[in-house]
């Protein structure tokens, strides 16, 4: 085969697919800093995740962009298709886990002045797992390694677990003392968006299986 | 039409005859050329569509115009060509030794890189081929027709009598598109028909080839991989003489099988 051709477009996807990398990694902050907050009802921390959460917004918007102008003037075909396909199509779930986390910080928000009905231990970790998650289906993005959708789901299983049993927990709260109500129907939104955060975590990953092989994974959540 | 078929092949008797898949027209099998010691073609087999439009790709070199040139054994022109398999066309081979390659041609048409009319009036750049093939057709009619199909009637309908020479690029080579079409073939070739022409002349060849698939198989080679994935239902890909890949359009085009084939289509060598 001759040498290589069409340099600096291939450079070009090369750049987009740092983007999203680095676009990832913020959303992996959010989650981090939304739960730090939350954790230690810290309102600089929720601070944080909003300038985050902007940054991830403006990185949605270059990459949309970007990928637009690819396909306009570049006429990307096969993998390179699906590549920027799948770059348009995940830049939206990583856009959804920043405003997640951003909801977090609005629930650390409404909990100013009170206090947390006990140490929070489960939460943290399902925030661990949902992060874990977000980490490796961007890994596996930018490796091109849809193995991972394996150890993913799996992670995926643990956190619908964890959503019943401290959803169940809380409500044993909320039951047991009518004055838990306030903070236990918060800790139900943020279990809830920690499981959304996992999802996009699944949906991510899904994408980058179409991308690697060109096969749609048909996952029932 | 089997009556037609007949004729095309005089000695019908000692003419070897299979039967098409259906849905196919053409078929080629255990296809192998040679440019004097050069071999060009390598076994090459493949099924062509009826009423499809099939683009062959590849780069320089690659065998896609000679492949297209056996199809209607343009190739015999040339000395130093051996050719080696069969090519079927409605269940004949037309490399068979009783096969004329004159009716060959006939019926299976081609349009070049270059549009090259006669310099004859636009009228009788159409008519040609059917005086010289003693065709009984009615002059006007047969002219209408072919460039109504070849979409060129509207803009000469007024100046039939004009030398061909005088249209513009795109219209020349609509003007062989129509000339090709007048003497009725079942296929039509097309080797490169836009490399000479500007984007609106290379849209207008377009669109025309997706009208034109209603009649006639089409098969075109071009350089221009986008207008492959425009206008074709099937796309081959070939390297070296061999073919690589062939398949549905959108399938060579989103999900490729062949490594070979994933990085010449996107630009990664060629």
């Amino acid at each position: 085969m001759g040498p290589e051709a069409r340099k600096s477009y291939h450079e070009e996807l090369k750049e987009l697919q740092n983007m999203v990398e680095e676009m990832g990694d913020l959303a992996s902050q959010a989650i981090s800093l939304s739960i730090e907050g939350l954790v230690e009802l810290d309102d600089e921390k929720v601070k944080m995740v909003e300038d985050i959460d902007s940054k991830i917004y403006a990185y949605d918007r270059a990459i949309e962009k970007k990928s637009l102008n690819l396909i306009a003037l570049q006429a990307p075909v096969a993998k390179d298709l699906r590549f920027i396909g799948t770059c348009l199509k995940i830049i939206t779930d990583l856009d959804r886990v920043g405003r997640y986390s951003m909801d977090i910080g609005k629930v650390t928000r409404r909990m100013q002045g009170k206090k947390h009905l006990k140490k929070l231990v489960s939460i943290p970790y399902m925030a661990q797992l949902t992060i874990e998650m977000v980490d490796l289906a961007v890994d596996a993005f930018v490796e091109g390694d849809e193995t991972k959708i394996d150890a993913i789901y799996e992670n995926e299983e643990k956190v619908d677990a964890l959503y019943d049993e401290i959803f169940r927990e809380v409500l044993t709260y909320m039951i047991e003392d009518s004055k838990s109500i306030t903070m236990g129907t918060q800790y139900v939104l943020v279990i809830r968006y920690l499981e959304r955060i996992a999802d996009h975590a699944c949906n991510i990953v899904e994408r980058v299986v179409y991308m690697e092989t060109g096969e749609m994974v048909d996952h029932e959540v | 039409m089997i009556r037609k078929l007949k004729e095309l092949f005089k000695e019908e008797q000692s003419c070897q005859r299979i039967e098409m898949p259906i849905d196919k027209k053409m078929l080629v099998e255990d296809l192998d050329l040679w440019y004097g010691k050069t071999k060009a073609l390598k076994n090459i087999n493949i099924e062509l569509e009826e009423n499809k439009v099939t683009a062959i790709i590849g780069p320089s070199g690659c065998g896609k115009s000679t492949l297209l040139r056996c199809l209607n054994r343009m190739n015999d022109t040339i000395p130093s060509v051996r050719v080696e398999g069969k090519v079927w066309l409605d269940g004949y081979n037309i490399y068979d030794e009783v096969t004329d390659c004159v009716d060959i041609r006939r019926k299976v048409g081609m349009v070049f890189q270059k549009p090259n009319p006669f310099p004859f009036s636009i009228e009788n750049n159409i008519y040609y081929g059917c005086q010289v093939n003693g065709i009984d057709v009615d002059k006007g009619g047969v002219v209408e027709r072919s460039l109504k199909q070849a979409a060129l009637w509207d803009e000469v309908k007024d100046r039939l009598d004009e030398n061909a020479l005088s249209l513009s690029g795109g219209q020349q080579q609509r003007l062989c598109i129509a000339r090709a079409l007048a003497i009725e073939p079942d296929v039509i070739l097309m080797d490169e028909p836009c490399s000479a022409l500007d984007p609106i002349a290379t849209a207008k060849i377009e669109d025309l080839i997706d009208e034109l698939k209603e009649y006639y198989t089409v098969i075109i080679v071009t350089h221009n991989m986008q207008q492959a994935a425009r206008v074709s239902d099937y796309t081959a890909y070939m390297y070296l003489g061999e073919l690589i890949e062939f398949g549905e359009t959108t399938q060579i085009f989103e999900n490729p099988q062949e490594e070979n084939t994933e990085r010449y289509i996107t630009g990664r060598f060629g």
